[in-house]
């Protein structure tokens, strides 16, 4: 956190203060501090994708936590961003399912296409690269995700699109980019093949 | 091979309308208010007598790990939690449960909860599932609108609340004691047990914690009979079971079929194949990252359930399959596993905090070479002496995956480490 210029405070906006009170209210009376990860989650996307001291010591004197309780949680999990992250957070998966499918192929698409290496921010800030271990959509690889959305059956071609498109300020189509509905075989149902246009 | 009749996920691919409207036309919220009134130890015992094992990985009796919970409700509230962590390489199941069939999961929660006496779930779901967190809140929204959950859920009388609780990126909260760690707001770093969590979880209340899938087949389980569950698969392994096939197949996918189906046949059924046909196959890990690879030979013959992968010293796990060719280079698949593993160690126990990344390390030497053969064995001890000396079973997890590789590749090993020798020389 060194040398990242850190805000000198934090609070929430109303909007985000409810949310925040709506969240505290799922867990019962005096357990509150249950709530610790979903509010630095709120602040983190309140404060563009990125969690700054000040957000840190804000949630942990609203859930009345001792700071160092806060940090602790903060820098456990990957998904609290220490540092700033571009508009996009392009994050590739490169554990094994993927790697399979060639995630290595995806991966330079995406350092080429965006002029960065892993944990690099474009200069005009629209993109940072990371890479990310197992994201659960196995079936589907090799994927990305890219902020709260994942793009699936990936080839170098079309992760190269959906990065252009996002550089253009457009919305490419999330999940699989081959035309899949979901995780069915791409060849046509084995299975369920009564239900099929059910519903 | 398993009847469409039989498939409890008949929208598992999404196909149909996962919302209330949808989830009813297949028959889920029908007369859970009989399963409710069967009460408390009814229930408890047609989840026994049905053999549904824990589909998380390490395969529990779940009729049995709900039965520990205390009888009478005392002081302390009880808890279901349930495990929507998903995060063990090639494992996808419960992610498609999770948008596509919403609702077996909230009526899973009732009855589980209604059965061990507790009046709230946490469903705590991996923060990257984003869209899968809405789907399931969205499921819970209209089950609370249509009075199903809430007070008299059902119109049973029970009270209960059910809530999501999202991760931020942790493999580690999988495990059931770090996941409770988390959800009471901390580092996610397993407990020691006992006490188990059944005296002593959330809030250091009676709580049990259960996989997605797991509570999701419970009501279909208790709606058409537990000796309907037990007829499928085989004794001991019965069931249905969501199996991911991922990698070098022709059409990976996710397909609900009969436990103890045959890998073979599975593969050749659903996923088309291995590519470039059966004979390409190198290796295969049947049951998610964390169990030991097998070798086209036992691969050509063994059942896809908990007792057939455990006698060829691996293991069914999440069931999730991942396929790799002959042009895989396994020693740099397991490495990728290993590495895995070392960014993963939530790093409380000495033996797996240091230990894999010593494996890890390792493991790059034998992708490149630079190694000596007495170093294989020396890999082999190590994974032994981080095997079951620690807290949770992440070091296990990161141990059997190298394991395998000796124990089914050696001579690939050696090999490599011949090859880098003879072009120093």
């Amino acid at each position: 956190m060194s040398d990242v210029t850190q805000p000198e405070s934090f609070e929430f906006s109303p909007e985000f203060r409810d949310a925040a009170d709506a969240f505290i209210a799922k867990y019962p009376k005096g357990r509150h501090e249950s709530a610790v990860m979903p509010l630095l989650d709120l602040a983190q996307r309140q404060h563009d994708g990125w969690l700054p001291r000040a957000a840190m010591d804000y949630v942990a004197e609203y859930l009345a936590m001792p700071p160092i309780r806060v940090y602790e949680v903060a820098t456990f999990y990957t998904m609290y961003n220490l540092e700033p992250v571009g508009k996009n957070h392009v994050q590739v998966c490169t554990n094994l399912p993927c790697w399979l499918r060639g995630s290595d192929g995806i991966v330079e698409a995406c350092k080429r296409t965006l002029g960065v290496e892993f944990g690099g921010t474009t200069e005009d800030g629209l993109f940072t690269l990371s890479e990310m271990e197992c994201l659960g959509a196995c079936v589907n690889a090799p994927m990305m995700q890219i902020n709260d959305d994942y793009y699936e059956d990936l080839d170098p071609t079309s992760a190269e699109s959906i990065l252009t498109e996002l550089r253009l300020g457009e919305t490419p189509k999330t999940g699989s980019q081959i035309g899949r509905k979901s995780c069915e075989p791409s060849s046509g149902l084995t299975s369920l093949t009564e239900m099929d246009g059910e519903g | 091979m398993l009847k469409d009749a039989d498939r409890i996920f008949t929208n598992i691919y999404g196909l149909g309308d996962a919302g209330l409207v949808g989830a009813k036309s297949r028959g889920d919220w029908s007369a859970t208010s009989e399963i409710l009134a069967k009460g408390r130890d009814q229930i408890v015992d047609e989840v026994k007598e049905s053999g549904l094992r824990g589909r998380g990985g390490a395969g529990f009796g779940a009729g049995l790990k709900w039965s520990f919970m205390p009888k009478e409700i005392g002081e302390r509230p009880h808890y279901l939690v349930v495990n929507a962590d998903e995060g063990e390489p090639g494992t996808c199941k419960d992610r498609e449960i999770l948008r596509f069939e919403p609702h077996k999961l909230v009526e899973g929660c009732l009855i589980a909860s209604f059965a061990m006496g507790a009046h709230a779930a946490y469903i705590y779901i991996r923060g990257e599932f984003f869209r899968e967190a809405e789907a399931l809140q969205s499921a819970i929204d209209e089950a609370y609108d249509a009075g199903l959950i809430g007070p008299d859920a059902c119109g049973s009388g029970w009270d209960f609340d059910c809530y999501v609780h999202r991760g931020m990126g942790a493999y580690i909260c999988g495990e059931e004691t770090a996941l409770i760690e988390s959800l009471e707001g901390k580092k996610g770093q397993p407990r020691l047990k006992p006490p188990f969590p059944a005296n002593s979880g959330l809030y250091g209340c009676p709580t049990t914690v259960n996989n997605v899938e797991t509570i999701a087949v419970a009501p279909t389980i208790l709606r058409r009979g537990h000796e309907w569950f037990a007829n499928l698969g085989r004794a001991n392994n019965t069931g249905t079971k969501l199996f991911n096939i991922s990698g070098h197949v022709n059409n990976p996918c996710t397909v609900e079929e009969e436990m103890s189906v045959p890998l073979k046949e599975l593969i050749e059924v659903h996923a088309g194949g291995v590519i470039g046909g059966w004979e390409n196959l190198k290796a295969i890990i049947p049951g998610g990252a964390s169990v030991p690879c097998l070798p086209r030979s036992i691969c050509d013959s063994v059942l896809m359930d908990f007792d057939s992968l455990r006698e060829v010293q691996s293991g069914l796990g999440t069931a999730a399959i991942m396929v790799m060719d002959q042009s895989t280079d396994i020693i740099a698949a397991i490495a990728r596993l290993s590495a895995f593993y070392t960014h993963e160690s939530c790093g409380q126990c000495t033996p797996c905090r240091e230990g894999t990344g010593w494996m890890s390390r390792m493991m790059a030497r034998l992708v490149s070479g630079e190694a000596s053969v007495d170093e294989i064995d020396t890999l082999e001890q190590v994974t032994r002496q981080i095997e079951g000396h620690t807290i949770c079973a992440l070091g296990d997890a990161a141990a059997w995956p190298i394991q395998g590789l000796i124990r089914h590749f050696r001579p690939e090993l050696e090999a490599r480490i011949e090859q880098a020798k003879s072009q120093a020389a």
